[in-house]
């Protein structure tokens, strides 16, 4: 719009950086964000002084005009979104977790590829561009301490940690926390996520299996199993998804130094089943075993025992793994114990609390995040659980909750990388039960899969151009030539267009970056095209 | 599309650089600027600045957040002859605050430039709610996208004489009021 001013002396001591777009994304993520360049210490409990936490309870505020349920990256999104949109406004970020806001993705991918041996205290990771920044969304020093809250001049935000909202009036718009305090509100922001689902024979094989069998989310949860990592020589993921993928080629790149073994089991017939069609899962597959992963596919876990000092898994087909830890990562069971005490609907369907598109529950009551089941104007009601959506439903929450009344419009996206070979990114449903259309570069002899970039810490995928082979000419005296590889069997990069009656209602860009914005736009217009490899055009899949 | 393997449900065509050098058939829906559903840059269609850009990073929500935008309006809505020449208390009250959190805004002495950037790291870009230079991409870009800091022939906000290089996301320096 108008740019008159960004040349102008007086502005530049405000200076906006034009050029770097991707960097305004707000959540802060990787790739995109400045780093602080700030060591950082989860510290918040520590706070200093010398009167021991004898059980003096802090005092907090009787009342916040925006409280926010939930300590998560939808939370720290609503509240950002609300700060911007009323001055001076008052937030209360309440969370039963010992930690403040920090995003969830670093902790199974970039934290253990850190070269850095104090990461787990650090809590920092190398983001794509090189900057190292913290997992945490902002220092302590951004938060405003609880009991001023209500006092300080221009407002803030304030988070009450460890503590767990266990009752919502919402006629008389109050909470009740753990301890029997009260806190009333204006707005309420629900945002209570989940907790990760576990098996039930792993939840009936008594103390020493449970013992050993983490359940993957949080802060505490990485430290344990980096710990485990170094401590055992066997470890087992259950589960094929994005999280049992993710931890399993962390843990084999880990294994490549050490002899950890790691092995991945679930029941579908390839990683990401349930996401990629079959083709690319098989694919995948192979990657995850080339990044030193014994894969175990078409496994059903019949029981759980510990014996001999292994805990030994047993397959429905007789199969028996044995192992020194187990990671459970089937799922997430979202968090809506306040439905009850707060009248709010739970959807059957999905799971969370039914909302509108506008994200509302009831009168003055917002959800955001993975608890949220929403109306999603273009693809349907869904429920959804990756990082992006929880930036974007939170901070859509934010506006909603200063007034905005905006329905849920703008596309989450979220991605992957597993090895140096299969990085993507993905937006709207992306089911593999769905037809797909997969339009991929076909393999020449100049392609090559990408190298593993090392760079320390940051590639797990590389963003360099492909490196040419030199395509030499077949002389009888050439040893071998270089392999072109089976053009059906390479999927290197490329695009795929999931279908719901002919129109394209999810996409995967395969190794294919920079290109979201075209992805969002196919969504968004929810057209049916008669030739999606015109589509795909769009693209640009051979550059990079 | 005839010419697809079909693997079950799954239609997988493999195209290779001349396949796709004919510029796409496929037609998109002209984007409304106006549509209030979409995400706005930094000024919004009314002319006003809005604050809940994510290419402001964290500076109106942060503790300075208040002096931020007072700053910053009276600077975009200045018309003296030298724009902002009234602000100056502002910028300066702004500055005060920003000192007091060198933790959420880091001063730097680098010579490139004082880029001021938000409490939590991002300097502000804005999306151009403009036309796009490349048709094919809509903007803003507000995704958390993952993907690599693109050199400058992004598809998105052009680069302007003084922006900094791409790969060199410098953290805040410090703010020299103009006197």
């Amino acid at each position: 719009q108008t740019s008159a001013w960004e040349n102008d002396p007086m502005f530049s001591m405000i200076k906006i950086d034009f050029s770097e777009e991707k960097k305004f994304c707000f959540p802060l993520y990787s790739r995109m964000e400045h780093a602080w360049g700030l060591p950082l210490t989860a510290e918040p409990a520590t706070v200093a002084p010398a009167e021991v936490p004898a059980p003096t309870p802090v005092e907090f505020p009787s009342h916040a005009p925006y409280l926010l349920i939930g300590g998560g990256t939808a939370s720290f999104a609503a509240a950002r979104s609300i700060r911007a949109r009323d001055p001076g406004a008052r937030v209360l970020i309440i969370t039963d977790e010992p930690d403040l806001p920090y995003m969830r993705p670093p902790l199974s991918k970039e934290l253990w590829f850190s070269d850095d041996p104090s990461v787990v205290d650090t809590l920092r990771f190398k983001q794509w561009n090189g900057k190292e920044r913290s997992i945490y969304f902002q220092p302590p020093s951004f938060y405003v301490s609880p009991q001023d809250l209500e006092k300080v001049e221009n407002g803030g935000v304030a988070v009450l940690t460890g503590k767990k909202v266990v009752h919502m009036d919402v006629r008389g718009n109050k909470v009740t926390l753990s301890d029997n305090t009260e806190i009333s509100y204006d707005k309420c922001l629900i945002a209570t996520g989940g907790v990760p689902r576990n098996l039930q024979v792993i939840e009936r094989a008594g103390e020493e299996v449970t013992k050993r069998t983490t359940l993957f989310r949080k802060v505490e949860d990485f430290k344990a199993l980096d710990k485990v990592s170094r401590d055992t020589k066997s470890i087992t993921i259950i589960g094929g998804g994005f999280l049992g993928s993710e931890l399993a080629c962390a843990l084999g790149r880990r294994s490549a130094d050490s002899d950890l073994e790691v092995i991945q089991m679930f029941p579908e017939k390839g990683n990401m089943g349930k996401v990629l069609p079959e083709y690319l899962s098989n694919w995948t597959t192979a990657k995850v075993k080339s990044e030193g992963v014994t894969v175990i596919t078409e496994a059903l876990v019949k029981a759980v025992s510990y014996k001999d000092g292994k805990v030994e898994i047993k397959l429905k087909d007789g199969r028996v793994v044995k192992t020194d830890h187990v990671v459970a990562a089937v799922g997430l069971e979202p968090s809506v114990e306040l439905a009850k005490s707060a009248g709010l609907e739970v959807d059957s369907d999905f799971g969370g609390f039914r909302v509108n598109a506008e994200l509302q529950a009831r009168s003055n009551i917002w959800v955001a995040g993975d608890a949220a089941c929403f109306y999603d104007i273009r693809l349907g009601r869904r429920r959804v659980e990756h990082h992006d959506h929880a930036v974007v439903s939170g901070r859509l929450a934010g506006e909603n909750m200063t007034g905005a009344n905006k329905p849920y419009w703008h596309q989450s996206m979220f991605w992957s990388d597993l090895g140096p070979d299969v990085g993507y990114e993905a937006i709207g449903i992306v089911d593999s039960s769905l037809p797909t259309v997969g339009v991929f570069a076909k393999a020449t002899a100049k392609d090559t899969p990408k190298a593993a970039t090392e760079k320390s810490g940051t590639g797990i995928r590389s963003e360099s151009e492909t490196e040419g082979t030199a395509s030499s000419p077949v002389a009888s005296s050439t040893p071998e030539p270089p392999p072109v590889p089976e053009q059906k069997d390479n999927y290197g990069k490329g695009v795929i267009f999931y279908l719901r009656d002919k129109v394209v209602v999810g996409i995967i860009l395969w190794n294919v970056f920079n290109r979201m914005p075209v992805a969002r736009k196919i969504i968004k217009d929810g057209e049916e095209h008669a030739d999606l490899n015109e589509v795909a055009k769009l693209f640009n899949i051979h550059e990079d | 599309m005839s010419y697809c393997k079909q693997e079950g449900k799954d239609c997988i065509i493999f195209v290779t650089k001349e396949d796709h050098e004919a510029p796409s058939n496929a037609e998109l829906i002209a984007d409304d600027p106006n549509d209030p559903y979409e995400d706005q840059g930094l000024i919004l269609p009314s002319g006003e600045i809005n604050w809940n850009c994510p290419c402001l990073g964290g500076m109106a929500s942060g503790p300075c957040g208040t002096q931020f935008k007072e700053a910053f309006s009276c600077f975009h809505y200045s018309n003296e002859e030298v724009k902002g020449s009234e602000c100056i208390d502002n910028f300066r009250g702004m500055q005060e605050c920003m000192q007091k959190y060198p933790e959420l805004y880091p001063q730097e002495d680098e010579n490139e430039g004082v880029a001021m950037g938000g409490a939590d790291g991002a300097t502000p870009a804005p999306a151009e709610d403009s036309t796009p230079a490349d048709s094919t991409a809509p903007a803003p870009a507000e995704d958390s996208s993952p993907a690599p800091v693109a050199s400058s022939d992004s598809t998105l906000s052009p680069p302007t004489p003084e922006s900094a290089p791409s790969s060199d996301n410098t953290p805040p320096t410090d703010s020299q009021p103009a006197s």
